[in-house]
């Protein structure tokens, strides 16, 4: 565990070395650009505007970076032949993709805070002080930062097991599907076959439910997360992670390098 | 220890290609071979002969189709036997966001040393490879040879008993190739296995105890160089020099630089033609014996294995 700790922490180093927190760059111009324009057009729901606003520029922002540094995270390594000494070193394969894991996930948490820290700077700026009910807005980023890190172990592990381009649709494509398991699980299995009752219950079971980590309009309106769909979130992404990512080690642990 | 540092048997590699996978092409067949503890061994052949291939296999990076190898008296799945190992692999890329030192220093946090014993190795190291000065320098700014230079430096860092070099002469000035050479018979010294694998003949003919000559993926020959190379002489090189014209008939048979003539005669006929050039003005500068270099015994090697496989194909076989 300490070596993948190692690997997580020369991740984040590359991580910030190639500029990936440069997006604070862009977020932070936006969130700018926001609070002068909300001030001038919304009356009365400046909060909603710039809540919703700040988590979605969050969101994509995340989503992005998990999408193309997590698929990068294996195949550049394999790509550049870097992989080659460290894996002679007493390293295993699952420490190294373990390692990777956490380096992009503390990644996306820095970059993530940071992002929300701009945003509650720019709702005090907006309304003039923070209310109590404003730490949904923490929750949201929160439930954000669960959505990425499901992200990452997707990517990760199609990156184990074909080529770069290739990932990323299949991680952009299951995100997709992801964000509509919901409506799936609602279609009205009675009308259909049993066979096919039967694949659409299992399918919408085994794909990831992104829907389940989006709480904006709760959050935009400063109503509160309930205690449990935290706790039940919080499991959801660390179960759905570890099966992913033990997944990816299996594939990687047989790949031949080139 | 065991006696065997490396321990090879019937080592196989096959890769599947075509569509869906059916064909297979075999890139090492049934390799067996031994590499003695304290030995300098070179492994040698031509492009795509194998030699990368046995080493990621003992590296792990690729698996075996059959086969088995052990390292140390300890299986090559056993992970941490690379505590024991120093790998420098073949043109060698690096982080390329690192500077030297933070790259050697993130290897040593692999090999359990102490944070200062880590910072010490690290300093010697790269005096030892001479980029002592290059240190702070992000490795993306370095020269092929400077990133041949850091990565021996990663392989030795923590003073492994074996240690396996994919091709450490590539990419080198002659100055670095015999610093590269220094180093080697500085680990020979320090009693520990050397793995290397080279196209360059003449270090494999300085450096090693034994070399094995791999071919198409199978082992040609295992042995000390000059037991591989039928060593017996081959004849007598004359070299001379000759100003003005002259009607010797043994200048037909020399080869002209400028002034210079260098001429091959058998040993028994060595005196006449040196009295026969001395007769004609020549100035004789040396007079030296003509072996067989394990080159021509690698040169030949890969001729009849050319050879052999031209008549496969003309026959269709």
């Amino acid at each position: 565990m300490r070596r993948a700790g190692v690997v997580a922490l020369n991740t984040f180093r590359e991580a910030v070395r190639d500029r990936v927190l440069y997006s604070l760059v862009f977020f932070a111009l936006l969130m700018m650009a926001a609070a002068v324009a909300v001030g001038q057009v919304s009356i009365g729901i400046e909060q909603t505007v710039i809540v919703s606003l700040g988590l979605s520029a969050i969101s994509v922002i995340g989503v992005l970076i998990s999408v193309f540094i997590g698929v990068a995270l294996v195949s550049k390594e394999m790509d550049k032949r870097t992989l080659y000494a460290l894996l002679a070193k007493p390293v295993r394969r699952w420490e190294f993709l373990l390692g990777k894991f956490g380096g992009l996930v503390l990644t996306l948490a820095v970059n993530t805070a940071a992002m929300a820290l701009g945003l509650l700077l720019v709702m005090l700026y907006v309304k003039h002080s923070l209310e109590r009910s404003d730490a949904v807005v923490l929750v949201a980023v929160y439930f954000i930062l669960l959505k990425l890190a499901l992200i990452v172990a997707l990517a990760l592990l199609f990156s184990c097991f074909t080529t770069p381009l290739l990932a990323i649709l299949f991680t952009v494509g299951l995100y997709i599907v992801g964000l509509y398991v919901q409506e799936l699980r609602d279609l009205p299995v009675e009308v259909m076959s049993p066979a096919m009752a039967a694949f659409t219950k299992w399918l919408s079971r085994l794909l990831p439910n992104f829907e389940n980590f989006n709480v904006m309009a709760m959050a935009a309106h400063g109503r509160a997360v309930p205690g449990a769909l935290i706790l039940q979130n919080t499991l959801y992404a660390v179960v759905y992670c570890t099966i992913v990512l033990t997944a990816a080690a299996v594939v990687f642990s047989r790949r031949n390098l080139k | 220890m065991p006696s065997s540092a490396i321990e090879i048997e019937n080592l196989t590699k096959e890769y599947p290609f075509g569509f869906l996978h059916l064909k297979k092409k075999t890139s090492l067949e049934g390799l067996n071979m031994q590499v003695e503890t304290g030995e300098v061994f070179g492994f040698i052949g031509p492009n795509g002969a194998g030699k990368s291939t046995t080493i990621k296999l003992l590296m792990r990076l690729i698996f075996p189709t059959a086969g088995s190898a052990r390292i140390l008296g300890k299986p090559i799945s056993d992970v941490e036997m690379h505590r024991e190992i120093g790998y420098l692999p073949e043109q060698p890329y690096f982080y390329d966001h690192l500077t030297a030192a933070e790259m050697l220093g993130y290897f040593a946090r692999f090999q359990d040393l102490a944070a200062a014993d880590r910072k010490d190795r690290v300093q010697r190291m790269l005096k030892k490879v001479g980029l002592d000065t290059a240190h702070k320098i992000q490795l993306r700014k370095y020269s092929k040879g400077m990133l041949q230079r850091v990565g021996l430096a990663q392989a030795i860092l923590h003073d492994p008993k074996v240690v396996i070099l994919d091709e450490p002469m590539s990419g080198l000035d002659p100055l670095g190739r015999r610093e590269v050479r220094d180093i080697i018979l500085e680990l020979k010294r320090d009693g520990k296995t050397v793995m290397f694998s080279t196209h360059i003949l003449s270090d494999a003919e300085m450096l090693c105890d034994r070399v094995g000559v791999i071919v198409g993926g199978r082992l040609r020959g295992v042995g000390a160089p000059g037991t591989l190379v039928d060593m017996k002489t081959q004849g007598m090189e004359i070299l001379f020099e000759l100003r003005g014209a002259s009607n010797a008939p043994l200048l037909s048979k020399a080869t002209r630089t400028g002034a210079c003539y260098r001429l091959h005669v058998a040993e028994e006929e060595l005196y006449a033609a040196i009295e026969q050039l001395r007769g004609a003005g020549a100035r004789i500068l040396s007079v030296s014996q003509v072996k067989a270099t394990l080159e021509e015994f690698f040169l030949n090697l890969v001729g009849a294995d050319r050879a052999q496989a031209s008549a496969v194909e003309v026959s269709g076989k």
